[in-house]
């Protein structure tokens, strides 16, 4: 009898030993959600007050965005502006790069290249952006300034140059991943039919393997739209509506990086108009995870 | 025949041609590390010194060093891995290993999947909304170390889950098949054999962090420090104290980005040997990661 109730309590104890710890873990991962909440509340409950003073139509189209002027003007296009280009002159890098640096990992390098070079690529991922911002500013900007006379100290062209190599690796991992997924029955069909490698690549490979490669396009969008130090270092901080690459710019991200800089007081206007900055480009970052998500879903499933 | 025969060469021409480009394509990113490291190197070695290493912050480009910056990273980075780490391992066994299949896990994971890709600054908003003039912690330490923390945790979760997921089930229902219940299984099996995965995740997270500056500028950490955080251990009873926490501070990153942005040159040096330290740290720690994994992949044969 004493033993038995013995093993009972034991028994007890530990199923309440396990469902403590379940809870516990589950309230770990349920974390995740109150993160999100939180950064979607500051940014909201921010921008409600923001948006109390200057009208969204303003916001969306004045072209001036001078909010700590004696004349203040809240028109978001020259740091939506300023964004685009940096980011089109790093997608102009990245892709074609990450691209061809993806096939040729997956169709064409030995083995044992592959296994050295790879982690060398990542490494591009894991260099301090702020490192990057000093190379873009004190290298890549004196450099380019000998191509192009006339190019002024802080421009959008190094910045986005620089950015552009940053993201190789997440275009080009992702890509090879899914390169690597497609089955090698697809490749011998396309080499029976005497196809040369390149052919097989481009023709057979790439197509099967084109959601998941739009996910890694998608990424590496992603990560421009909201790199912060390369373009707060090397674009300059002045907002200019223009598609110039060549002049000085500011993006979303570094405006908000400006004005931290600076001491303004909390709950005043100009302090609201990171939050309405932020929101704008954690928008625009959610719909292109979102899209990303979707296409990395598609290309799990089809083989 | 004739036609058929260039048409061959001409194909094998491209295809060797291809592979030329390629290796090309590849060298660029390789290549531009290294230009980066060697200019880093040419323009800080000179100011490399031991006085770097242990003097303030100064007005003068000569006299100053790094000593407040990375006493604070060292201590921003406690913060950080006490929170992400317990935190993110936590998460990954539950989706892993508990979470049922419905909606809210599809979720949770779709959420978290979302948040690896928010970019850095807006952690920085979230936490200068929250923490500083919500939670009333200040420009401290514990903010920053809490908002680099919820900002590596998706990365900790991921390799967390992606370590689980690697281990057969032939184990955990063997461990099952003698009595075990499921968090002895997980505590005596799953999560000794995913270590090797866990614990790469975890140092990739926290070289991320190191080199992070954005979020912290955010919460407004751009200050002149040169002082030191009262330590955490005292001489006198009790011994340890928890006032760092709340402290003001700088790190690394910061202190960097400070003196690139000044017009000076000279200080453009000091902000080349802030990078080459800060380099040396990040690359040496995702060289640590993956020796880590090569380790375990090596020991743990199924």
């Amino acid at each position: 009898m004493n033993q038995d109730s013995k093993i009972t309590f034991k028994t007890h104890f530990r199923r309440f030993r396990e469902r403590l710890i379940t809870t516990a873990l589950f309230l770990a991962a349920f974390s995740s959600i109150v993160i999100t909440g939180g950064i979607v509340g500051v940014l909201v409950f921010e921008s409600i007050s923001f948006f109390q003073n200057v009208s969204l139509i303003n916001f969306l189209t004045d072209r001036e965005w001078t909010p700590l002027f004696f004349n203040p003007h809240y028109g978001i296009l020259p740091l939506i502006t300023g964004t685009l280009v940096t980011t089109g002159v790093a997608l102009l890098v990245a892709i074609p790069l990450g691209t061809i640096a993806a096939v040729y990992l997956s169709e064409y390098a030995p083995h044992r290249l592959r296994e050295t070079t790879k982690p060398v690529l990542e490494l591009l991922s894991a260099v301090p952006t702020v490192v990057y911002g000093y190379f873009a500013l004190l290298f890549v900007t004196p450099l380019l300034q000998k191509i192009i006379p006339g190019l002024p100290g802080f421009n959008m062209l190094s910045a986005g140059l620089v950015i552009g190599v940053m993201i190789i690796p997440y275009v080009s991992s992702l890509s090879e991943d899914a390169m690597r997924a497609v089955p090698m029955h697809i490749r011998e069909a396309s080499y029976a039919m005497g196809a040369t490698r390149l052919q097989t690549s481009f023709n057979v490979v790439v197509p099967s393997a084109l959601s998941g490669i739009a996910a890694a396009y998608i990424l590496g969008i992603s990560r421009a739209i909201g790199e912060t130090m390369v373009v707060a270092i090397a674009a300059g901080m002045q907002p200019n509506l223009t598609w110039d690459p060549t002049k000085p710019a500011e993006t979303i991200t570094a405006y908000i990086v400006q004005v931290s800089l600076g001491d303004l007081p909390h709950g005043s206007l100009g302090y609201q108009t990171i939050f309405a900055a932020g929101l704008t480009l954690f928008l625009f970052t959610l719909i292109f995870n979102i899209a990303g998500h979707f296409f990395r879903k598609r290309f799990r499933e089809i083989y | 025949m004739k036609d058929l025969k260039t048409l061959i060469a001409r194909r094998k021409f491209l295809d060797l041609l291809f592979a030329i480009v390629g290796l090309l394509a590849l060298m660029v990113g390789v290549f531009t590390l290294l230009a980066l490291i060697i200019d880093l190197a040419l323009d800080g070695m000179s100011r490399l010194s031991l006085s770097f290493f242990f003097s303030y912050p100064s007005r003068f480009p000569e006299e100053a060093g790094i000593l407040s910056a990375w006493v604070g990273t060292i201590l921003v980075m406690f913060v950080t891995a006490t929170t992400a780490v317990p935190l993110g391992i936590a998460s990954g066994i539950y989706l892993e290993e508990y979470a049922p299949k419905n909606w809210f896990t599809d979720i949770i994971e779709i959420n978290i999947a979302n948040l690896a890709g928010v970019p850095s600054i807006i952690y920085g908003l979230m936490a200068l909304g929250l923490f500083v003039y919500k939670l009333h912690l200040g420009q401290s330490v514990l903010t920053a170390g809490l908002t680099l923390g919820l900002l590596i945790l998706p990365i900790v979760i991921m390799a967390t889950r992606e370590a689980i997921r690697a281990i057969p089930t032939s184990i955990r229902e063997a461990a099952y098949a003698v009595g075990a219940t499921q968090w002895q299984t997980v505590q005596d099996h799953v999560l000794p054999y995913s270590l090797g995965g866990i614990l790469t995740g975890v140092i990739i997270g926290l070289s991320r962090a190191i080199g992070e500056s954005a979020p912290l500028l955010t919460i407004g950490a751009l200050t002149f420090i040169a002082f030191l955080p009262d330590p955490p251990l005292q001489t006198h009873f009790p011994f340890f104290s928890f006032e760092w926490l709340l402290s003001p501070f700088t790190v690394l990153p910061i202190q960097m980005f400070n003196w690139v942005s000044r017009p000076q040159a000279a200080f453009h040096l000091n902000a080349a040997a802030a990078g080459l330290v800060l380099l040396v740290m990040t690359l040496t720690m995702n060289g640590v990661a993956i020796y880590v994994r090569y380790l375990f992949r090596k020991r743990i044969q199924w």
